[in-house]
C-alpha cells in the first residue's frame, strides 16, 4: 500500500514536469520533442491512475497530507491527497481523455508555429486537473480550479493573434470571475463556520450545523447550509457553464479544437459537478440548494439545446450540445442522484470528446473551414471519421445500449422520481432536451456527413458572406478560418475542386480509441456505478428526504433489461422523432427550414440572439462597469487617489525625506547631541521617580 | 535549569579562531605577497573548522563554563552558524574587491577573524563584562577595518566618527550595567534575572540603568535614535568592510539584546518593551523615508537596515518565545539579504569604480539579464514581497506582534514597509527599464558568481519553503530561554 502511496505524487507531477520542460526549453528543443516528452508525461500519469483505479477497486481509500504549506492562526494549509473511487474515476478519465487529445493534437497542431506552448499548456492543464480531482481539502481545490481556469484562459486565445479569441478568452475570465467569486465566499464560509478545510473535518462536523441559521444582513435569517451549498455551486455554475453564467462556453470555441474536446467538453466544465458531488454531505443537508441546483440545470439542459439547432458552426454545436449535456448532469445533482451525475460525466467525457476531436477531423478534411453549410458528403471522403462521429452521436442521443442511453435515461427516471421542488419542471426540461438533442444532434450528422457535396458550389461565395457577417459582429465568433496569421491565410475552406481527404492516424487513433468506450462502457459500469456500492463511503444520500436514488435501483433490473425497456421508453421515441425529423428536414425538404426560418422570425431573432444574454452583459454589465469604472477612475482614482492621497503624501514624504536628509549634517558632535537627546527622551517617558 | 559545567572544551570554536587569527597575523610577515591566496584559504578553512566544532559539539540543552562567564546553547549555536556563514560569504565576495584596492593583507584577514572571535564572545556572553569585552573586541577591529583604506578621506572620517560615537554608546553601556550592577549585586546574566525575579529593590534606579543599556544595545543595532552614524559609515568605508558591518554584527548585537533585555532583564519586559515601540516606530520612519532621498546605494542600504531593525525590534515586543523565534527569524533572513545586496555591488565595482550610485544599476538587465534578476530577487525580499524570504520574515514579525495586541503598530509598519518598496522598486525600474551609462564587462571569479547566484535564489527557495528555517529558529529560541 505504502509503494502506491508514493505513486499518487507523481501522478500529476510528471504532466507537470513536462509541462515545464517543454514550456521553457520548446524553443531550444527539436519539435518533435515537445510531442514525445508530454505524451511520456501523460502516457505515464495515465498508466499510474489506472494502477491506482484497481487499487481503489478494492476498496483502498488514501487520505493524506503529502506538504504542509502554511500554518496560520491554528488552520493548516496542506497539499494532500484523497484518493478513492471518485477521484480514481475522475483520474482515469482525465488522463485518458488526455492522452487521447495529446496524440490527437500532432496531427491537428501540425503546422502552428505555437507547437510546443500548445504541449506545454495541455500537460500544463492535466496537471491541474489532477490537482483539483485528488484534492482532499478546499484550499487545493481552489488551486486546481483557479489553475484549470488560467490554463483555459490561456488555450482559448491561444491564437493570440485573432481579435476574436482574445475577446472569446477575455469573456472566459470574467466569467468564470463572477463564478469564482462565489465559489471563495463558500469556501470562506466553510472556514469560517466548519473551522476546518479539510474534507473528511468538514463533513463529518457539518451535520451538526445542519439547522444553523446565521444572519448575512441584519434583519433576516439564512440556514447556513444553504448559504454554502448555494455560494459554492455558484462557482460550479462558472466553471460547469450553467445558466446564467454559460456565456463563456461558445466563445471559448475560439481556441483549438483539442483543447475543445478536453478543456470545454471532457474534463474541466465537469470539475463543478465533481464539486458537487464530492460535496454531497453538504448539499444533502439542503434541500433549498438542491432544488436551486435542480432549476438551473433544468433551464441549462433545455434552453441550451435549443440554440444548437440553429447554429451552423460545427464547432459551436457541439459546444451548445456540452452545454445541454452539462445542464443534465446538474440536474442529476439536483436530484441527489450525485453517482448518476459522476456516470453521466463519465460517458460524456468519451463520447463528447469523439464528437470534438471528430469535428476536429472534419474541420482537417475541409481546411479549416467550419460552416456546416459548406460540407456535405463527406462519408465517402473521411470514413473513420463518420463512423466514429455516428457512434458519437447514437451515444448522445441516448440510442439503447450505447453509453449515454444508460447515463442519460437513468438522469431522465431520477428526475421523474424525484420529490423536491422544482422536479416536474425538470422532468419535463429533460425530456424534451432528449428530442432537441437528437434533433440538433442528426442535423449537424446529416449536414456533414450527407447530402450533397456542397463545397463545390458555394465554398468561397459562402466565405465571404461569412467574413460580412464577421464584421456585423465583431466579437462574435463563428467565421470559418481558424488562423489570421498571413502565414496560414492561403487555405481555409476547399476550393471547387479540392477534396477532402482523411486525417492522417495520430487523429484516427484516438478517435478509434474514444469510440469503444462510447459504446460500451456504459454497459458494464451502470450496475456497479450506480446501483452497487461503487461509491459507499464516498457520496452520501440522505434517502429519506431525496429518494430519487433508491426508486432507480428499484426499478432496475440489469443493464440488458433497461436497453430493451429503453425500446420502448418516451424518451427512446422522442430520440428517435428527433433524428427523423432531422433527416425530413435537411436530407428530404430542405427548404422547410428556411421556411419555417422565415415565418417564425421571432424565435429565430430570440435564438440567434442566445436569449439576449451576451446583449444584456454587454449592454448592463460591461457598459455599466465601464461607466461607473470611469467615474470612478475619475473622481476617485485621478483627483482623490493620485491627486491627494498619492502625490499629496509622496510630497509629503519627499519633504519629510529632506527634512531628515538635512538633520544628517556629517558633523560629530550633532550626531552625539542626538544620541543624548534619544537618551533623554527615553528617561523622560520611563523613570517614574 | 540544568547547569552542566562543562570545561574549556565549550569554548573550542572560540579558541581555534583566536589561535588562526594570531597565526594569520604572523604568518603575513613571512609570506610573500603572491603567496597571500594562502591566507585567504586558512581563513575560510577556519569558519569550516569553527563550524563543524559548533556543529559537533551541539547538544540540546544549555550548558555553562568558566564559572558561568560563558554560556553555550542552542541559540548560540544557530547564531553562531550564522556568525560563520556570513563572514565566509562576506570574505568570498570581497576578495577581488580588497584585492584590487590594496587591502588583501593579512591584516585584513586577521582583523575579520579578530572581529569573528569578538562576536562569538558577545553571543556566547552569560556575564556583563563577557559581553562588553566581546562587544569591544568587535568594535575596535571594525573601527581598524573601516580605515583599513588609511589614504581615503572619506574612510578615515567614517572610521572616526564610528570610533567616537561607539565610544560613547559604549560608555553608556557601562553605565547601565554599572545602575543594574548597583541594584542587584550581579554581573551574571542569570545572577541578574534572579535577584530581579527575587523582587526588584528600586525600581527607579533599575529603569535608569535599563535605558542606558537599551541605548548602547540600539546603537550597535542601529536602531532610531541611535542610528545616525549608521548611514555616514556605511557610505565612508569600503564596500567590503560595509558589508561585513551591515550583515554578521547584527547577528551579534540580536544575540546581545537577547542575553540582556530577555534572559537577564525579562522582569522589566514592560519597560523595555515601551522603549523598543519608540524606537521601532522611529527606526521604521527615519529608515523608510530617508532612504527616498538617497543616491547612493550604500546610504540607501544604511537606511534600509535602519528600517529592517525597526522591523525587528517588533519581533521582541511581545515578549514570547513565538516572538523571538520570529525576530531570529528576521535577522538571519535580513544578513541573507544584505549579503546578496552587497554582493551584487562588489560585483560591479572594479579597479578604480565604485558602483555605489543608483545610477550605476541603470539597464543592469541589459548588461547582465542574470545579476539583474537576482538584484531584483534582493530587492523584493527586502521590499517583502512574496514569494521571497522577506515577506515571510516581515509576516512572522508582525504576526507576534499582532498577537500581543499591537494592532495600531502592526498597521503602521505595513503602511512603512509600504513606502519603503518605492525606493527598493525604483532600484528595479533602474535595472529594467533605463538604458545603461556604463557598458563595461562584468568581470568576477567564478566562485563568487556561484556564491551570489545560490545566495539570492535562495532568497527565493527559502521564501517559498520557510518553515524548515522557521523550525530552526523555535527549536534554538525554546531550548534555550527558559
Amino acid at each position: 500500500m505504502s509503494n502506491v502511496q508514493s505513486l499518487y505524487i507523481w501522478i500529476p507531477l510528471l504532466p507537470l514536469i513536462a509541462a515545464a520542460i517543454v514550456g521553457l526549453f520548446g524553443r531550444q528543443l527539436p519539435r518533435a520533442s515537445a510531442h514525445w516528452i508530454t505524451i511520456a508525461g501523460v502516457a505515464a500519469a495515465f498508466s499510474l491512475s489506472v494502477c491506482v483505479f484497481m487499487n481503489a477497486l478494492d476498496g483502498h481509500v488514501f487520505n493524506g497530507a503529502v506538504y504542509t504549506w502554511l500554518t496560520s492562526g491554528g488552520s493548516q494549509f496542506e497539499v494532500g491527497f484523497l484518493v478513492d473511487r471518485l477521484t480514481a474515476t475522475m483520474m482515469v478519465v482525465v488522463t485518458f481523455v488526455s492522452l487521447m487529445v495529446h496524440i490527437y493534437t500532432i496531427g491537428y497542431m501540425h503546422e502552428d508555429p505555437g507547437y510546443s506552448r500548445f504541449f506545454s499548456y495541455i500537460s500544463l492543464f492535466t496537471f491541474s486537473m489532477l490537482m483539483l480531482v485528488m484534492s482532499n481539502n478546499f484550499m487545493q481545490l481552489f488551486f486546481g480550479w483557479e489553475a484549470v481556469g488560467l490554463v483555459s484562459y490561456l488555450l482559448i486565445g491561444f491564437w493570440f493573434k485573432r481579435p476574436t479569441a482574445i475577446y472569446a478568452n477575455l469573456k472566459a475570465f470574467l466569467v468564470n470571475r463572477v463564478g469564482d467569486f462565489g465559489f471563495l465566499l463558500g469556501i470562506s464560509m466553510v472556514l469560517y463556520y466548519l473551522g476546518s478545510l479539510d474534507y473528511a473535518a468538514v463533513f463529518s462536523i457539518a451535520p451538526q450545523f445542519a439547522d444553523t441559521k446565521v444572519t448575512l444582513i441584519p434583519g433576516t435569517e439564512w440556514s447556513l447550509m444553504t448559504v454554502i451549498c448555494i455560494l459554492l455551486f455558484i462557482g460550479a455554475m462558472g466553471k460547469s457553464a450553467q445558466v446564467p453564467l454559460h456565456v463563456w462556453l461558445p466563445d471559448s470555441m475560439e481556441g483549438p479544437t483539442p483543447i475543445s474536446a478536453l478543456i470545454h467538453a471532457a474534463t474541466m466544465v465537469t470539475a463543478g459537478i465533481f464539486m458537487v458531488a464530492r460535496m454531497s454531505p453538504l448539499y444533502e443537508l439542503s434541500t433549498t440548494a438542491l432544488s436551486f441546483v435542480l432549476v438551473i440545470g433544468a433551464i441549462t439542459a433545455l434552453f441550451m439545446g435549443f440554440l444548437g439547432i440553429i447554429q451552423n458552426d460545427i464547432k459551436r454545436v457541439v459546444a451548445y450540445s456540452t452545454l445541454s449535456q452539462l445542464g443534465y448532469m446538474t440536474v442529476a445533482l439536483g436530484v441527489s442522484a450525485y453517482s448518476v451525475a459522476i456516470f453521466h460525466l463519465m460517458t460524456h467525457a468519451f463520447f463528447k470528446a469523439l464528437l470534438f476531436l471528430g469535428a476536429g477531423s472534419v474541420i482537417m478534411g475541409m481546411h479549416h473551414d467550419q460552416d456546416m453549410r459548406n460540407m456535405g458528403a463527406l462519408r465517402k471522403y473521411m470514413p473513420i471519421t463518420w463512423v466514429t462521429s455516428l457512434i458519437g452521436s447514437l451515444a448522445l442521443i441516448g440510442t439503447p445500449l450505447f453509453s449515454g442511453f444508460y447515463s442519460k435515461d437513468s438522469i431522465i427516471e431520477a428526475a421523474q422520481f424525484s420529490q423536491i421542488p422544482g422536479s416536474g419542471f425538470a422532468y419535463f426540461a429533460v425530456l424534451a432536451g432528449v428530442f432537441v438533442t437528437a434533433f440538433y444532434s442528426f442535423r449537424m450528422y446529416f449536414l456533414v456527413f450527407h447530402g450533397k457535396e456542397k463545397w463545390m458550389q458555394s465554398g468561397h461565395h459562402a466565405h465571404e458572406q461569412q467574413h460580412a457577417h464577421h464584421d456585423e459582429h465583431a466579437h462574435d465568433a463563428d467565421h470559418g478560418d481558424s488562423h489570421t496569421d498571413d502565414e496560414h491565410e492561403e487555405h481555409h475552406g476547399l476550393g471547387p475542386h479540392d477534396k477532402p481527404h482523411e486525417s492522417p492516424w495520430v487523429v484516427t487513433i484516438p478517435l478509434i480509441l474514444l469510440a469503444i468506450p462510447s459504446v460500451f462502457i456504459g454497459y458494464f459500469a451502470i450496475e456497479p456505478m450506480l446501483f452497487g456500492n461503487y461509491f459507499h463511503d464516498i457520496i452520501y444520500v440522505n434517502h429519506e428526504a431525496h429518494g430519487a436514488m433508491h426508486m432507480l435501483a428499484h426499478h432496475f433490473h440489469g443493464a440488458g433489461a433497461m436497453a430493451l425497456h429503453g425500446l420502448t421508453s418516451l424518451p427512446f421515441i422522442l430520440a428517435a422523432s428527433g433524428v427523423a425529423l432531422a433527416w425530413f428536414f435537411y436530407m428530404k425538404r430542405p427548404d422547410i427550414p428556411a421556411a419555417i426560418q422565415a415565418r417564425c422570425s421571432l424565435i429565430y431573432y430570440i435564438l440567434d440572439n442566445k436569449y439576449g444574454f451576451d446583449s444584456f452583459n454587454e449592454k448592463f454589465f460591461a457598459a455599466g462597469s465601464r461607466f461607473l469604472g470611469g467615474k470612478l477612475w475619475h473622481y476617485g482614482d485621478v483627483k482623490l487617489i493620485d491627486g491627494f492621497l498619492v502625490n499629496g503624501t509622496a510630497h509629503l514624504i519627499g519633504r519629510i525625506a529632506g527634512l531628515v536628509r538635512r538633520l544628517q549634517t556629517g558633523l560629530i558632535y550633532h550626531y552625539a547631541f542626538a544620541m543624548i537627546i534619544g537618551v533623554f527622551l527615553l528617561l523622560t517617558f520611563f523613570m517614574k521617580i | 535549569m540544568n547547569a552542566i559545567q562543562y570545561d574549556v572544551m565549550t569554548a573550542l570554536p572560540e579558541i581555534l579562531v583566536l589561535c588562526m587569527a594570531m597565526f594569520i597575523l604572523l604568518l603575513d610577515l613571512f609570506l610573500k605577497p603572491s603567496n597571500r591566496f594562502l591566507i585567504y584559504v586558512l581563513s575560510q578553512l577556519t569558519l569550516l573548522g569553527a563550524a563543524v566544532l559548533t556543529t559537533v559539539t551541539h547538544v540540546p540543552a544549555v550548558g555553562y563554563a568558566f564559572s558561568g562567564l560563558f554560556v553555550d546553547d542552542p541559540l548560540a549555536d544557530v547564531l553562531k552558524l550564522g556568525v560563520y556563514l556570513s563572514t565566509a560569504v562576506t570574505l568570498v565576495y570581497t576578495r577581488q574587491y580588497t584585492a584590487l584596492r590594496g587591502m588583501f593583507r593579512g591584516e585584513f584577514y586577521a582583523l575579520v577573524l579578530f572581529s569573528t572571535l569578538g562576536m562569538m564572545i558577545m553571543i556566547s556572553g552569560q556575564h556583563f563584562l563577557t559581553l562588553y569585552m566581546g562587544l569591544e573586541l568587535l568594535s575596535l577591529c571594525l573601527y581598524a577595518l573601516v580605515a583599513l583604506d588609511r589614504d581615503n578621506a572619506n574612510s578615515t572620517e567614517a572610521a572616526m566618527k564610528y570610533f567616537v560615537l561607539g565610544a560613547l554608546a559604549s560608555g553608556m553601556l557601562l553605565y547601565g550595567m554599572s545602575m543594574l550592577y548597583g541594584v542587584t549585586g550581579s554581573l551574571n546574566v542569570s545572577g541578574v534575572a534572579d535577584a530581579l525575579l527575587s523582587g526588584a529593590p528600586d525600581h527607579g534606579v533599575l529603569v535608569l540603568g535599563l535605558v542606558f543599556i537599551v541605548a548602547g544595545l540600539a546603537f550597535k543595532l542601529g536602531a532610531a535614535p541611535f542610528q545616525m552614524w549608521v548611514p555616514d559609515v556605511y557610505h565612508g568605508a569600503p564596500t567590503a568592510i560595509t558589508m561585513f558591518i551591515g550583515s554578521a554584527t547584527k547577528i551579534a548585537a540580536f544575540a546581545m539584546v537577547i542575553r540582556l533585555l530577555v534572559q537577564a532583564m525579562f522582569v522589566l519586559a514592560v519597560d523595555w518593551q515601551g522603549m523598543l515601540v519608540i524606537m521601532a516606530i522611529m527606526s521604521m520612519i527615519v529608515g523608510n523615508i530617508a532612504a527616498i532621498a538617497q543616491t547612493n546605494i550604500k546610504r540607501m542600504l544604511a537606511y534600509s537596515t535602519i528600517s529592517h531593525i525597526g522591523f525587528l525590534l517588533l519581533g521582541f515586543l511581545s515578549a514570547s518565545l513565538n516572538g523571538y523565534a520570529s525576530a531570529t527569524f528576521y535577522i538571519l533572513s535580513y544578513v541573507l539579504m544584505t549579503l546578496a545586496g552587497f554582493g551584487i555591488i562588489l560585483l560591479l565595482s572594479r579597479k578604480g569604480f565604485e558602483a555605489d550610485r543608483l545610477e550605476d544599476l541603470k539597464g543592469l538587465n541589459q548588461r547582465s539579464p542574470w545579476y539583474a534578476f537576482m538584484m531584483l530577487i534582493v530587492m523584493f525580499s527586502m521590499a517583502g514581497i512574496p514569494p521571497t524570504l522577506g515577506f515571510y520574515a516581515k509576516f512572522t514579525v508582525l504576526q507576534s506582534a499582532l498577537q500581543a495586541g499591537f494592532v495600531a503598530l502592526v498597521v503602521f509598519a505595513v503602511l512603512m514597509a509600504l513606502i519603503g518598496a518605492f525606493y527598493y522598486l525604483r532600484v528595479v525600474k533602474y535595472m529594467y527599464f533605463d538604458e545603461p551609462e556604463d557598458h563595461s564587462p562584468i568581470v568576477a571569479p567564478v566562485d563568487m558568481k556561484l556564491v551570489l547566484s545560490i545566495n539570492a535564489i535562495g532568497l527565493l527557495i527559502l521564501g517559498m519553503l520557510p518553515q524548515r528555517l522557521m523550525d530552526v529558529c523555535a527549536y534554538a529560541i525554546i531550548h534555550s530561554i527558559q
